[in-house]
């Protein structure tokens, strides 16, 4: 059994189906719609290029073939693990052998009504319908998701407002001097970026910030962060702690594994715990879970990954390989960051532990991956004048 | 009966998943990343790579059909 039918959960089941699995596969999902992809919805759906129907994860045929006992519109509502059986929210229990958590993240709000958030497709289209030229928003948060979305409305014709309580956005994503980098690409297009402000409430007319002032808005867009969708398994005995906490295998107690955002994990790459939000982990991770579920003991694998993400702002696609955060140091070691094309990578310890490119081929970072993924060190992947343009 | 290789271009996000997974079936343009496919009819041999392919793609991008 599978709870969560997005990105994870979906990779869990095609691959339980792959490795030979061919009894029953129940797939609980709690929106109505059948499997989707999630990094268009603050691109291409919100900005109209696309229509819902290029959303779908798989086409209807493929997801027929997986003979699944597919339950949408369903939330799992509990767990117990010594029946063995999950209580969904119309009073069913489903029994399992084997389980795989893969129930996502969910968006932080502000007090105050009225405010959009984007996680969902329903949530995408319910913004999208509000912007139109002239139209103010105000995005609170100016991280990934409140960037696009930012770039998306200003493309749109809106008046676009960012807050941020941090000095620099995403510093403590990327450093700095990148987030520096890449948050001038609002104010060159005419986004109001406010940082270091922190907004209170969301009220009728706008937001309220800590210090009183009211930023007003037609529409206000809060992105300010996710938590894990686990209170459904407070009465299970797992163990929760921002995230379900799982082993380097992923997995959360036996015949229990976890995948995609939710699960807290111990990357044996990195020698820590990590909960990765990123939509490359979720299948990579929903592969991982199913294949030890189904694997003998000793045949297991420990999920050792080089996360990886993109984002589209703008005319900037941002790619990164490795884990940055608590990173030590960075290096621009192509190109250059006023041109916001360049290739900058991140130390922690002694260790090559990420690498992160604006503007860059794609394929030249791919050598950079191999890099991380290999465990280089600092010294051999960097020259030490830090101008290196190649890895050792 | 063979299988065939689908891939949707526009869909595409340069993450080169599918060339590590499949590297004799995809590659990637050099100036903007975006997928290739080389291998429009992989023999069986690269069939597992390339579902690999498949269920990694982040854009959901490749399909693998019975003709």
């Amino acid at each position: 059994m599978v709870v969560g039918a997005s990105a994870a959960g979906l990779a869990a089941a095609e691959t339980l189906r792959r490795e030979g699995y061919d009894g029953t596969l129940t797939l609980v999902g709690d929106e109505p719609h059948a499997p989707y992809d999630r990094p268009p919805l603050s691109k291409q759906i919100l900005s109209g290029e696309w229509s819902t129907q290029q959303l779908p994860l798989r086409a209807y045929a493929d997801l027929d073939a997986l003979n699944l006992d597919l339950r949408l519109g369903l939330a799992a509502t509990g767990l117990d693990v010594t029946d063995r059986t999950v209580r969904l929210a119309n009073g069913s229990g489903v029994p399992y052998d084997g389980l795989i958590l893969a129930t996502g993240v969910r968006p932080r709000r502000l007090p105050g009504e009225g405010a959009h958030v984007l996680r969902s497709l329903d949530d995408a289209l319910a913004l999208r319908d509000r912007l139109s030229p002239g139209r103010r928003l105000v995005v609170v948060g100016a991280g990934f998701l409140g960037a696009e979305a930012a770039a998306v409305a200003w493309r749109l014709g809106c008046e676009v407002t960012l807050l941020e309580p941090a000095p620099v956005p995403l510093a403590h994503a990327v450093g700095t001097e990148v987030g520096r980098v890449l948050s001038q690409a609002h104010l060159d297009h005419g986004v109001n970026l406010r940082t270091g402000v922190t907004v209170a409430e969301v009220t009728e007319d706008g937001v309220r910030l800590a210090d009183g002032e009211l930023v007003e808005a037609d529409e206000i867009l809060v992105a300010i962060g996710s938590l894990p969708n686990t209170e459904w398994l407070t009465d299970s005995g797992l163990a929760v702690g921002d995230g379900v906490v799982c082993d380097q295998y992923c997995e959360v107690a036996q015949g229990v594994y976890a995948a995609g955002d939710v699960a807290r994990w111990h990357n044996p790459l990195f020698g820590v715990a990590m909960r990765i939000e990123h939509r490359t982990n979720a299948a990579e991770q929903g592969m991982a879970a199913a294949r030890n579920l189904l694997a003998a003991p000793e045949a297991r694998r420990p999920f050792a990954p080089v996360p990886y993400f993109w984002s589209d702002q703008y005319d900037m696609k941002v790619q990164a390989y490795g884990y940055l955060r608590g990173h030590d140091e960075v290096a621009v070691v192509e190109g250059d960051l006023a041109d916001r094309r360049f290739l900058a990578a991140y130390r922690t310890g002694q260790r090559l532990t990420g690498v992160l490119s604006v503007g860059m081929p794609p394929k030249a970072i791919r050598a950079w991956r191999q890099a991380i993924a290999g465990g280089a060190t600092w010294r051999e992947a960097v020259r030490p004048e830090n101008t290196a343009t190649e890895v050792a | 009966m063979s299988m065939r290789v689908e891939l949707d271009v526009p869909k595409c996000v340069a993450s080169g998943q599918c060339v590590m997974a499949a590297p004799d079936v995809f590659d990637q343009r050099d100036d903007d990343g975006v997928a290739i496919l080389l291998e429009e009819h992989p023999g069986d041999e690269l069939l597992d790579e390339v579902r690999e392919a498949v269920a990694i793609c982040p854009a959901a991008a490749i399909r693998l059909v019975d003709q």
